[in-house]
């Protein structure tokens, strides 16, 4: 392989490291206080909101079942107001951030509501306010599943990165479209898969290392 | 300290389950500085009564008044700060697993807003009272039930609450570490005046540790009083069978199976008599053979001490048939024991 096309390689890597960094951070930023407030918000719950509750969860799904091609096709004039434009990796962050907000939501509720109820009582038994009960109880317990959370939505971010080709965005999925599908090289096709594969593994592993850190303090002796 | 004004409190329907009437007409008070013990059966109400005292739960009419405050019409900052003054301990120990024993008798004084140099003097001091001043750094995973159970106490106690609230906390460890949590409890109640409210349905945690009791029942307050009096004559069928749990009212199998109900030739009858009150039953014995004339013989006996008070019963088989056993009867009733005639054995 010529060294232009590893250059090509290396840099679409570094937009798809970007895309998906920002993303996960901004998806995070957003996902984090939503998922805690889907777990906190039935009926009798901490920020008891029945309605808003349902509200943002028939929204969530909505999102979520939209398939990301077209929630990124049909959003181009929202990143275009956004992002100025809806073409490269910088406008791809839009929907990449949209579509991973909700996911991130669904699964820090799963991860929040496995703390058992019995710490809320005890935290408002003490007079514990229900934000203290958010950061100095839930989130601090639901850590180690949180973090498993964050790793499987960043590499479904990964994923989606390489769709957002198909509109200009630049990265790994656009890369090997372009040379390795339209222009016949499937060696092509090959590195970017390889580099997908490699950066899975590294974020999965990082994450599995993190959360068993973490929860090694809590479960092992 | 603790006082129930007319106490009702309806769970209401929901999702096809129907209401609940969890309390009834609840009026008691609970005084300052007493060990006050609250039985019954699983369902009885305990749980919610003890969850009215800290603003868990709102009663549906009436009010409870703790410390002069009435703690039902307080909501938001005005009753998290209330509840500083009100520990609680639970059955699991709701210990946070992500924090060390100290940071969780940390994480009371942290919300109510501490100097960290304040909390770090306070912990040490409550790790030392409740006996685990060596756990510091564990984690809850790496203690025992018991252990756990005083990291839970010393949180409880952390505020400087006047009121400590048990719920259920001894029903998940063993007899002994029982036991010792709750001579603990008792320390506490006596060199810290802090009033105690337990909620059990065990007579064993009532009869070690209260001094006053509340019988709970469907909702309703059957029976309150001094731990001695109540179960020293018990009056409602529930008080009874927790009673029944500590002195048992079966008889060995070996004697059960035996007895008949009319008298044969050299058969002894069987007459249970009831012990009640300090010293009753010690010269029982002594005093029906000599002023009697019988050859009374001990069958059976159970006698326990609860608030001071003996409680139990003993089991004497009367020779000299039916005559004799109506003697007895008589004699002592005369003396004011309650006793039956169970039967004969050969």
């Amino acid at each position: 392989m010529s060294p232009e096309l590893i250059n090509l390689i290396i840099q679409a890597t570094f937009e798809s490291l970007y895309m998906v960094g920002v993303a996960a951070l901004l998806g995070t930023a957003l996902g984090l206080p939503l998922g805690v407030f889907l777990a906190t918000s039935r009926k009798g719950e901490l920020f008891a909101a029945p309605a808003v509750n349902r509200v943002l969860g028939i929204v969530v799904n909505a999102t979520r079942s939209t398939p990301f091609i077209i929630l990124v096709v049909a959003i181009i004039p929202f990143t275009r107001l956004v992002a100025g434009t809806s073409i490269g990796s910088t406008a791809a962050i839009v929907p990449l951030t949209i579509a991973s907000t909700p996911f991130i939501a669904r699964l820090v509720e799963a991860a929040i509501r496995e703390v058992d109820g019995g710490l809320i009582e005890t935290a408002s038994s003490f007079g514990a306010s229900p934000l203290q009960i958010v950061f100095k109880v839930l989130i601090p317990e639901a850590l180690p599943g949180l973090l498993l959370a964050l790793t499987l939505a960043v590499v479904s971010l990964l994923g989606y990165s390489a769709m957002v080709g198909a509109v200009g965005g630049g990265g790994l999925g656009d890369l090997g479209i372009r040379y390795g599908y339209q222009r016949f090289m499937p060696e092509m096709m090959l590195a970017v898969v390889v580099v997908l594969i490699a950066l899975v593994q590294i974020v999965q592993s990082a994450g599995d290392y993190l959360a068993r850190r973490v929860n090694r303090r809590l479960r092992h002796r | 300290m603790v006082r129930f004004e007319g106490i009702s409190k309806t769970y209401p329907a929901y999702r096809g389950k129907p209401g609940v009437n969890a309390l009834e007409g609840i009026d008691f008070a609970i005084a300052r500085g007493s060990i006050t013990g609250v039985i019954g059966r699983s369902g009885a109400g305990k749980s919610s009564l003890v969850r009215l005292i800290n603003g868990l739960e709102k009663p549906t009419t009436g009010r409870v008044v703790v410390d002069n405050s009435d703690i039902s019409a307080l909501a938001g900052r005005e009753l998290r700060l209330a509840q500083r003054s009100i520990g609680m301990i639970f059955q699991h120990f709701n210990l946070l697993s992500s924090r060390t024993a100290a940071a969780n008798i940390a994480l009371p004084l942290e919300i109510a807003g501490w100097s960290k140099a304040a909390i770090k003097a306070r912990v040490a001091e409550l790790l030392d009272l409740v006996g685990i001043a060596d756990k510091h750094d564990r984690y809850p995973s790496e203690l025992s039930g018991g252990q756990k159970q005083r990291v839970g106490i010393a949180r409880a106690l952390a505020t400087r609450p006047s009121v400590l609230l048990s719920d259920e906390a001894t029903s998940a460890l063993d007899p002994q570490t029982t036991r010792a949590i709750l001579d603990l409890l008792a320390n506490i109640n006596r060199e810290l005046g802090v009033t105690i409210v337990l909620i059990t349905h065990e007579m064993s945690v009532v009869r070690q540790l209260a001094k006053e009791v509340v019988v709970l029942d469907a909702g309703h307050v059957v029976e309150s009083g001094h731990v001695a009096d109540i179960f020293t004559h018990p009056k409602h069928p529930i008080t009874q069978s927790f009673l029944a749990e500590v002195i048992g009212d079966s008889l060995p199998v070996s004697l059960a199976s035996r007895i008949v109900p009319e008298p044969v030739v050299g058969s002894r009858a069987v007459i249970r008599v009831q012990v009640r009150g300090a010293g009753a039953g010690d010269t029982l014995i002594a005093r029906l053979a000599r002023e009697l004339g019988l050859d009374v013989s001990l069958l059976s006996a159970r006698i326990d001490e609860i608030g001071g008070q003996h409680v139990g019963s003993l089991v004497l088989g009367i020779p000299g048939g039916e005559s004799a056993a109506t003697r007895t009867l008589a004699w002592l009733s005369q003396y004011q024991f309650s006793a039956e005639r169970l039967g004969y054995v050969a």
